[in-house]
């Protein structure tokens, strides 16, 4: 809600930010299933709807497997469409969004983190879009209420751009961001009108002139080219990210790219993390710079496609790093940003040591300290020349 | 009501009913809303386990997601809490694996009737042994209110500000179609009789269903301008209910609109766990 309005700034939750946003983009279709922490989001938006401050049919299901599946129907008919959810709720919507994605539907979700029963907990992890990362979905990670806005408007150009069309998830941590309230700047609703456009999909079921279908039976003579189209335009997004990113900061005043570099330019070592994380992290770089150390963070803002030559060319000169993940892949090898960043090093004609630290899971905070703490780690591998520890869980 | 629903008479419970020895004491205060009718239903429920004589190893309570399912947490027996809409099919794979269990599966209407609505039609039709309590507030409580499949046309939700324009389901009459043996309905006002009710479903061999009626004051009371909580029991369940033994003697226009309250159905078909082991012994046999 609202606090203070002053110079275009206002008080907002991450929540009701994002049903702002998704006010201001009008969609078509929106069919949503309520679930902790993100029902605030579809609860704002229904009260737009009921208002008549939107168009949209707003269709409250049964399930979240339902709520998908209405956007899926609504989105190959032809319509703009967006949801919400979190935790469960994504996790009963994975069989269709391999759908989504594989039917070359733009749709938009804002996934609000919370981490995957059991045991049932409510609190922020990313359990729940890391489980999501290979579903097909073009996955953006948010550290405030105002990135978690500003990514909402774009996810909206980048998923429906002709070279991508693929459907877009916007993530940001649940409780520590959606519930939280932070000075946010507010576009105009005519500015995001403009910035989005109106939606026309090139192909759709409600086209009686050029009938056509969706999802159809595909056996080995033809399946894997859709896969490998799909592939293409996934990797193809991230040119599209970047460039929506310009025109954004062009129009606007705030600049995105891939991610966000935080006093990397001389660091010898540096933290990967993403989201609301990332802020308690640059806290302890500022701290250790003070001290002369040279230290800095890495919060890469799209995770899927993964942005891998530029992530090693970022970390290029850096000995040391930490990748900090707020999700266990329970591969035994640590989490799953960890091994992206790794991998994506491996290139690299001097590899800075990587290792893999596991914290924050279910909610738990995740301090100053904590940070400092493997700050030091880091310092010590510079020192030594060796990973002692390759992987474990902080914060405990 | 000027007819008031008299039931008949009752033993007096005279000494005070000790709920501790079924409680988790470690695991209170729960997280109720002052005013929720989900207390009395579960010390109704412990009541009835009590005169069932199960031993507490023996009973098993399975819950999904949502504010009655929050029970298991605070009761000492097997415990169960699984996903939102899936308690029935945990339960079934319980009853299968361990039939000498007694499992009883506390839900609500929006994570049976919703979310778990197909689970719900097809445990009914199977009549596996298992004792259902459907705690029906209209209203999803924990997420804030949105309206749910029982929530009555033209009341007010958060997700429908204008009135609910959705028919809503009646637990009792679906579970009835579905195949339940027996099928009944009580109310967190009338909690005598719904210790009574949920003692007899425990004893049913089959599926047992028991639609609760229950207030959520904290949203649906809300929003519905309903003065208090109390204000919100008279209504919906006190004057909102007649007894099925007095529906006979009643004007219809006394009967008109309200729900029944009593057993509603109950009838002796095969239970789906005996039926199992039987066939295997006669296929056993065969050979």
């Amino acid at each position: 809600m609202a606090i203070t309005m002053t110079k275009g700034q206002t008080g907002l939750t991450g929540n009701a930010a994002i049903a702002i946003a998704m006010k201001q983009i009008d969609p078509d279709v929106c069919a949503a299933y309520p679930i902790t922490p993100s029902t605030a989001v579809i609860e704002d938006f229904s009260s737009f709807v009921a208002d008549g401050k939107v168009t949209t049919e707003l269709i409250t299901v049964e399930s979240e497997h339902s709520a998908m599946s209405a956007c899926i129907g609504a989105s190959a008919a032809g319509a703009r469409v967006m949801t919400a959810t979190s935790s469960q709720g994504l996790a009963l919507m994975w069989e269709m969004l391999y759908i989504a994605s594989g039917m070359r539907l733009p749709i938009i979700l804002t996934n609000v983190n919370r981490a995957l029963s059991a045991p049932i907990n409510i609190h922020c992890d990313h359990s729940d879009s890391m489980g999501a990362r290979d579903a097909g979905w073009i996955q953006l990670y948010s550290e405030t209420v105002q990135e978690a806005y500003d990514n909402l408007i774009q996810a909206v150009r980048i998923a429906e751009d002709k070279n991508v069309l693929l459907p877009a998830m916007v993530c940001f941590d649940g409780f520590i961001t959606s519930h939280a309230i932070e000075n946010i700047t507010l576009l105009e609703d005519e500015e995001v009108k403009k910035f989005v456009g109106e939606y026309r999909a090139d192909r759709y079921l409600l086209d009686t002139d050029r009938p056509s279908t969706y999802g159809a039976m595909s056996l080995p003579d033809v399946y894997i080219e859709f896969k490998h189209q799909q592939s293409q335009a996934m990797a193809g997004a991230k040119d599209v990210v970047v460039e929506i990113g310009k025109e954004f900061g062009r129009k606007f005043g705030r600049t995105y790219g891939l991610f966000d570099s935080y006093r990397l330019e001389d660091a010898e070592t540096a933290i990967v993390i993403l989201n609301s994380a990332a802020g308690t992290t640059k806290v302890a770089v500022d701290e250790l710079r003070k001290q002369g150390k040279k230290v800095g963070a890495l919060r890469p803002r799209l995770f899927r496609p993964f942005p891998f030559k530029e992530i090693a060319g970022e970390l290029s000169h850096v000995k040391a790093v930490a990748v900090l993940d707020r999700v266990d892949s329970m591969s035994g090898f640590g989490g799953p940003l960890f091994n992206e960043v790794r991998s994506a090093l491996y290139d690299n004609e001097k590899r800075p040591r990587v290792f893999s630290r596991i914290y924050g899971l279910g909610g738990r905070d995740y301090k100053v300290k904590d940070a400092l703490g493997v700050f030091g780690e880091l310092e010590k591998v510079v020192e030594t020349g060796k990973v002692e520890t390759l992987q474990k869980y902080i914060t405990l | 009501m000027s007819a008031p629903a008299a039931p008949e008479k009752k033993e007096k419970i005279s000494v005070p009913f000790d709920y501790n020895k079924y409680l988790r004491p470690n695991k209170l205060p729960h997280i109720w809303c002052p005013g929720c009718g989900h207390g009395i239903v579960l010390k109704a429920m412990l009541r009835a386990i009590d005169k069932s004589g199960f031993s507490k190893d023996q009973i098993c309570v399975v819950s999904g997601i949502g504010c009655s399912s929050r029970t298991p947490g605070y009761v000492d027996f097997n415990t169960l809490h699984t996903l939102h809409g899936r308690a029935l099919s945990f339960a079934t794979g319980i009853k299968l694996a361990k039939p000498e269990l007694k499992v009883i599966v506390v839900t609500g209407d929006g994570d049976a009737l919703a979310i778990g609505g197909n689970h719900f039609i097809h445990t009914c039709r199977r009549n596996i042994d298992l004792t259902v309590l459907v705690f029906t507030n209209a209203i999803y409580g924990m997420t804030g209110g949105q309206y749910s499949p029982t929530t009555p046309m033209g009341s007010q939700a958060t997700t429908s500000r204008y009135g609910s324009i959705e028919k809503p389901f009646d637990a009792c009459e679906m579970a009835k179609a579905s195949g339940a043996s027996f099928v009944a309905r009580g109310t967190a006002y009338h909690t005598l009789e719904l210790e009574k009710t949920i003692h007899e479903a425990i004893m049913h061999k089959g599926t047992s269903v028991v639609d609760i009626i229950d207030a959520c004051p904290t949203y649906f009371g809300r929003m519905n301008k309903y003065k208090s909580a109390t204000h919100m029991m008279e209504v919906l369940e006190k004057d909102g209910t007649v007894s099925v033994k007095q529906v006979d003697k009643l004007p219809p226009e006394k009967v008109q609109g309200k729900f029944l309250r009593g057993v509603l159905h109950k009838d002796e078909r095969p239970e789906y766990c005996e039926q199992y082991a039987s066939l295997i012994m006669e296929k056993a046999k065969a050979k």
